[in-house]
């Protein structure tokens, strides 16, 4: 199979991540959609090693994975402590920083 | 290698700002024993390095320290002291120690609910942190050590202007703190500023060196080293906007007219021991700089923007004493009359006499010694009454004549009577410049009958005339207050008789820089064959 | 010998200076203190004027330098002493009627709180001008010239609850500072010339300096005299000086300080000579203010102002003697002297009338008090004699020979001054009969005591409110000064004269020519005698022979003037107060709206532009990951860009 198919497959979920969080307002949903598009640059990521020959694409996958398993515990402890205080899963209501 | 008096004469008080920072909370008076003492080491460790002071000695510096630091950028820990820096480091250590006795209860927590809690710890944490930095941007030698700590004062600096206050007044808690943070981000902001665009010059600095000599590099000696010997040359243009970069820093913080208006606000709203700190120590830091650096590194230019400069002071001097006139609040009525002092002290530098830039280093030293005892006094004044309005004041001689009499012989410095220190360095001044700008030296002679109205009209607002029912109570000076003030005064009056011990350190300095720029005093027209003088008689032995 | 030149200052200094911080444990005897060391300076100056006197004319001249003072590059300024003949003269005079009115003070501020600290500053005042004519060089003559100006602003107010009396202090300092600008230049102008500011060799060297260099230097000595003399047109402040106590009226402004201004011109004698122009001015400016004077003098009820009057009237003599040259020089000191015996016991004469009248100095409130007080009234008598050149008192010695002096100037320019000194005379005379008639004889013109503004604060009220005065004559320490200086006023000029002695001197310092005048010697007399006469016998018209109104009549337009100064206080007012008052006002608008305003406005600008782009962080998550993937997706269609080119 063309490995470019992957290719177009990883910018296609990317896509969706995106258009997932430009549009979608619940936190969960937008820290799904983000997995999304990291995800997909892990394909693309293991579909170029596999294309060009070297283990560089894969390492950074690996990579990319424990940054992301990071940063879902903690964005959904912090997701759960805002909804426990305000109620809420809403990034829009979320704008208390800017005053 | 020798012992590092430099370093640690600057790195006493900044060990005894930690100290002061670290004392706990609870113990106030504790903190300021701590940095009184580690101030009153400082001073020592000053005097120590006035006995060990060669005036006569070979080279520019003395006591230098040299220490590679950033090799990447030729940045070098170049410390060294001519006889202007040792003067100053001297006014510094001794102000110092009078400021904190004066400003001993400026920190305490005031008695009312709505009011903020006040850190007695970090008020006097922090002047001792704005001392130490003064100290080594005096003692200094390179560019970029000194541009460092140039700019770092102004940290601690913002925090004693904003945070600490008088007492409120009439205008409320609120607006009094407005006010003061008003000013403090105005301070904050043109000195920012100006250090800026001399972080440029530095930059364009360190560019040429580098281009030229190889290897970049900061070293005051190093660059005016490079410079006779014709390794170094900079193209007119070039040496113009450095020059003129720095120029600005130092200008803004001197200050020089138009760049003035930061001070009235910075002086009124700080209270009287930091004001006194503003404008007797870290400002002598600009005016310093424009002697050392500025004349140095590049007197070519120096001697192109002469008469621009000249003519900005000379604004200054008028300036600064007909705004002193004008004031109804008696903090920036001093202000104004430092910004017509600062002029007489820039006036000095550039007339490129002898007597004039001797004169400008005395001036530095007698207006912080003068500003000192009368900004001190005019707070102990302001304490009493809790109002810096001259209008509310009348008649404070007859109930507390040792404050009054202390207030009068402080302006009458001010004004420069002769007899007290300041006269002989406005008088210097002006003959250094009248020998060579006779129509400058002349007009800024009328600076001394302004600087009589602005003084006696304050005199006999606040202090003559019937007892006003305020003040009735008012009680006169008390011991500390005596002991901050009547050293001032004595030295002010040691120092207006014999002023030899000073100009005996300066004298070298000032023939250093004036043949750094190239210039001599002008000729008399008629030479009469000079008298056999006291001065002489001592030399021949 | 030398070293007692420095103990001649040293002592009233060290007086000021006990007297000044020794708090109030020597209010009991610091008035003894202060008067002790002022007569330990009078007799170190006798013995130092028996000493000179042993040693022949020209070897008259001692001189110290104590040290070093200032010394900058080719600056150098040293504190070193000169006592010479001229010196000398005034030594005597400084500390002589200082000790007397030391003394003279004693009594008259007895019942003054702040008694102690009025001592000091008399001694400050003394040490200040024996410095003034004691320095070796024009600077440290600086320092002892602002010193007494210093002494003269804290006496002026000594009385500084009254808001008019502060007032007073402060525009003799400001008036005096201008004055001491001219002398600072003229520093400033003798050290671009000749490289010092020393006496001898400026002095030595001032033929080879130009004259028109010269000129400058002249002019502006002549300000400085002007300022410290009080002589046109800086003469306003030495009216309101009166506001001052009296012994300070007396030793001050009338005795030394003011007299100053001829010291200095005398002494810088050689300057004037090469610089005629500069000599044309000082007499011309000693011409008006002699007249000047003597008109205000004539117009004034206050006693004590009509006396400063008179005072300027006469040392306008002093200036036009001091402007004529060698041919005045001597004469112009001589009256000095005279005034100073004759003017300071008037002065005394005067307190001690107002010591006897609750504080009164409106003369047409006084009358009939010759019986009421003897002394005083012969005291004063004497002094009034003197003064108008009664033949045979001082006064008619050392003025007749300024008036001859100034015709000896020749040409229309002596016919103008000699007339003006002679017109002069006549003025002097009337206007001193006047004062003369109005407290002495007469009619009682008692008025109550009015209710002093705040109790116990007038220095010898000794009566209370409404009641009439009970004049007395005064305590013992104040009539013996007035004693001596009555003998003074009566034998000092014809002391002066015999054989010529006073001439001879003083010639080794100042130079001496004889004048040669287009009338002789014994017409200028007759005619001096003659406008005396005429001079006693209007105001005798006026004063003696009628009964004095109780209050002013409004007088004549030249009265009115003359009561005002002659409008110089009302021209100083509006061009000089107001304008300075609009110049200062307008000064502060610009600053805090212009000067100001540019940073302000540059601040507020930053400010909105800031506010404006803030919109842009509107806090929704959805927004910034817009920017976010639209500067990525910019960035891609770059690279791409950069490398499809």
């Amino acid at each position: 199979m063309n490995p470019v198919n992957y290719l177009y497959l990883a910018a296609l979920l990317f896509t969706v991540g995106a258009a997932g969080v430009l549009i979608r307002r619940n936190a969960i949903v937008l820290f799904m959609c983000i997995e999304l598009m990291l995800n997909a640059c892990n394909l693309a990521f293991v579909t170029f090693s596999r294309m060009h020959g070297n283990l560089d694409g894969q390492v950074i996958a690996f990579f990319t994975m424990v940054v992301a398993a990071a940063e879902v515990v903690i964005g959904l402890a912090i997701i759960v402590t805002i909804f426990r205080s305000r109620h809420s899963a809403s990034v829009d209501d979320s704008g208390l920083l800017k005053l | 290698m020798s012992f590092p008096l430099l370093t640690l004469t600057a790195a006493v008080p900044a060990l005894g700002a930690v100290a002061t920072a670290a004392v706990p909370a609870a113990r106030r008076t504790a903190a300021k024993w701590t940095a009184l003492a580690f101030s009153l080491a400082t001073l020592v460790l000053a005097a120590v390095q006035l006995v060990r002071f060669a005036p006569g000695a070979k080279g520019p510096f003395q006591l230098t320290e040299s220490h590679a630091w950033i090799k990447d950028f030729g940045v070098r820990y170049e410390l060294g002291v001519d006889g202007i820096a040792v003067a100053l480091i001297a006014l510094t250590a001794v102000l110092v120690p009078f400021v904190i006795l004066a400003g001993w209860h400026d920190a305490d927590p005031l008695e009312t609910k709505s009011s903020r809690w006040r850190p007695t710890q970090g008020f006097f944490a922090l002047i001792l942190m704005v001392e130490a930095m003064v100290l080594i941007a005096f003692e200094a030698t390179d560019v970029f050590l000194f541009y460092i700590f140039f700019e770092a004062m102004l940290i601690p600096m913002y925090f004693l202007i904003g945070g600490f206050g008088d007492r409120a007044g009439e205008h409320g808690e609120a607006e009094t703190a407005a006010q003061r943070s008003y000013a403090a981000v105005k301070f904050l902001l043109y000195n920012l500023a100006g250090g800026l665009i001399m972080l440029a010059a530095v930059i364009g600095l360190y560019a040429v060196t580098a281009h030229q000599l190889g290897a970049g590099t900061f070293s005051l000696q190093e660059i005016t080293q490079a410079r006779a010997d014709g390794r170094l040359e900079f193209a007119t243009t070039t040496e113009r906007a450095l020059f003129l970069g720095f120029f600005f820093a130092f200008a803004v913080k001197a200050p020089l007219w138009p760049l003035h208006t930061w001070l009235p606000n910075a002086m009124g709203e700080a209270t009287a021991p930091v004001a006194v700190l503003i404008t007797a120590v870290v400002d002598k830091v600009g005016t310093f700089a424009m002697l050392r650096f500025c004349l140095q590194l590049f007197p070519e230019a120096s001697k192109w923007a002469t008469p621009a400069i000249l003519v900005l002071s000379l604004v200054s001097i008028l300036y600064g004493a007909l705004l002193a006139v004008g004031q109804r609040d008696i903090k920036r009525l001093i202000a104004y009359a430092s910004i017509s002092h600062f002029g007489f002290i820039i006036l000095g530098i550039f007339a490129m006499t002898t007597q004039g830039q001797s004169g400008a280093t005395l001036y530095m030293v007698n207006h912080g010694i003068s500003t000192a005892a009368l900004m001190l006094v005019a707070g102990f004044l302001i304490s009493r009454r809790g109002s810096r309005l001259i209008a509310d004041y009348g008649g404070v001689q007859k109930v507390a004549p040792v404050l009054a009499g202390t207030f009068l012989v402080s302006g009458l410095a001010t004004l420069s009577l002769p007899g007290l220190a300041p006269f002989v360095s406005e008088f210097l001044v002006l003959v250094g410049t009248f020998t060579r700008h006779p129509v400058i030296g002349g007009i800024a002679t009328l600076g001394i009958v302004l600087a009589a109205l602005y003084v006696l009209v304050l005199y006999q607002r606040t202090m003559t005339g019937p007892v006003r029912e305020q003040v009735r109570r008012m009680p006169d000076l008390r011991a500390r207050e005596l002991a901050v003030v009547a050293p001032l005064i004595a030295l002010l009056l040691f120092l207006g008789v014999y002023p030899k011990p000073l100009t005996k350190i300066v004298n070298p300095a000032v023939e250093h820089t004036m043949s750094q720029v190239h210039k001599t005093d002008p000729r008399p027209d008629v030479p009469v064959k000079a008298p056999v003088t006291a001065h002489d008689v001592e030399a021949a032995k | 010998m030398e070293n007692l030149i420095g103990l001649l200052v040293l002592a009233p200094l060290l007086g000021a200076a006990v007297l000044l911080c020794g708090g109030r444990r020597l209010d009991r005897a610091g008035h003894w203190v202060g008067t002790l060391l002022a007569a330990v300076s009078f007799v170190i100056g006798v013995v130092l004027f028996a000493y000179l006197l042993g040693r022949s004319g020209d070897d008259r001249e001692l001189g110290v330098t104590v040290f070093s003072w200032v010394p900058v590059g080719g600056f150098r300024a040293d504190v070193g002493f000169q006592l010479d003949q001229l010196s000398m003269t005034f030594v005597l005079l400084i500390t002589g009627v200082g000790s007397l009115i030391h003394l003279y003070s004693v009594g008259y501020m007895a019942h003054d709180e702040r008694r102690r600290r009025f001592f000091g500053y008399l001694n400050l005042f003394l040490a200040a001008m024996l410095l003034l004519v004691l320095a070796d060089n024009y600077l440290l003559l600086y320092v002892g010239w602002e010193g007494v100006g210093l002494a003269s602003f804290l006496l002026i107010g000594f009385w500084q609850h009254k808001p008019s009396a502060a007032t007073a202090a402060k525009k003799a300092f400001l008036v005096n500072r201008v004055g001491d600008m001219g002398l600072s230049i003229a520093i400033m102008l003798m050290f671009t010339t000749f490289g010092t500011f020393a006496f001898g060799p400026v002095l030595g060297g001032a033929d080879g300096a130009g004259e028109g260099r010269l000129t400058a230097i002249g002019l502006m000595l002549l300000l400085a005299a002007c300022g410290k003399s009080a002589q046109v047109p800086l003469q306003s402040w030495l009216g309101d000086a009166m506001e001052g106590p009296t012994p300070v009226s007396a030793l001050i402004h009338a005795a030394t300080m003011v007299t100053a201004g001829v010291y200095l011109i005398v002494r810088s004698g050689a300057i004037f000579e090469g610089a005629p122009d500069a000599q044309t001015a000082v007499v011309t400016v000693g011409a008006v203010t002699l007249l000047f004077g003597a008109i205000v003098g004539c117009a004034k009820d206050d006693i004590k102002k009509a006396l400063a009057g008179s005072t300027m009237s006469q040392i306008g003599y002093m200036i036009l003697a001091a402007g004529l040259g060698p041919v005045g020089y001597v004469f112009a000191i001589m009256h000095l002297v005279t005034h100073g015996f004759f003017k300071a016991g008037l002065f005394l004469g005067a307190g001690s009338v107002m010591h006897a009248m609750d504080d009164e100095v409106d003369m047409r409130h006084y009358g009939g008090l010759r019986t009421y007080m003897p002394i005083t009234f012969v005291t004063f008598g004497l002094g009034y004699l003197a003064i108008i050149g009664f033949p045979g008192l001082s006064g008619f010695f050392s003025k007749d020979k300024i008036i001859e002096a100034a015709f000896a100037k020749g040409g229309t320019e002596g016919w103008i001054l000699g007339g003006a000194a002679l017109l002069g005379a006549a003025i002097t005379a009337y206007y001193m009969t006047r004062v003369m008639l109005m407290t002495f004889f007469g009619e009682k013109r008692w008025q109550p005591a009015p209710s002093p503004a705040e109790p116990g604060a007038e220095p010898a009220a000794a009566h209370g409110a409404g009641e009439l005065p009970h004049p007395h004559e005064a305590p013992r320490t104040m009539t013996v000064p007035m004693i001596v200086l009555a003998v003074g006023s009566v034998f000092a000029g014809g002391l002066f004269t015999v054989n010529n002695a006073f001439v001879k001197w003083l010639e080794p310092v100042t130079g001496h020519e004889e004048g040669h005048s287009p009338v002789s010697a014994l017409t200028v007399t007759a005619a001096t005698m003659a406008v005396l006469v005429v001079g006693v016998a209007l105001a005798w018209a006026q004063y003696g022979r009628r009964p004095v109104p109780v209050t002013a009549p409004r007088g004549s337009l030249l009265t009115r003037a003359a009561r005002r100064d002659l409008l110089q206080d009302d021209f100083n007012h509006v061009v000089l107060v107001r304008g300075g008052e609009h110049l200062t006002r307008s000064l502060v608008y610009v600053d805090h709206t212009v000067v100001d305003g540019v940073v302000n406005g540059t601040a507020a600008s930053v400010g909105g532009l800031s506010g404006r782009m803030r919109k842009l962080q509107n806090g929704y998550a959805r927004s910034y990951a817009v920017s976010m993937f639209g500067g990525a997706a910019v960035l891609i269609a770059a690279t791409l860009l950069m490398r499809a080119v």
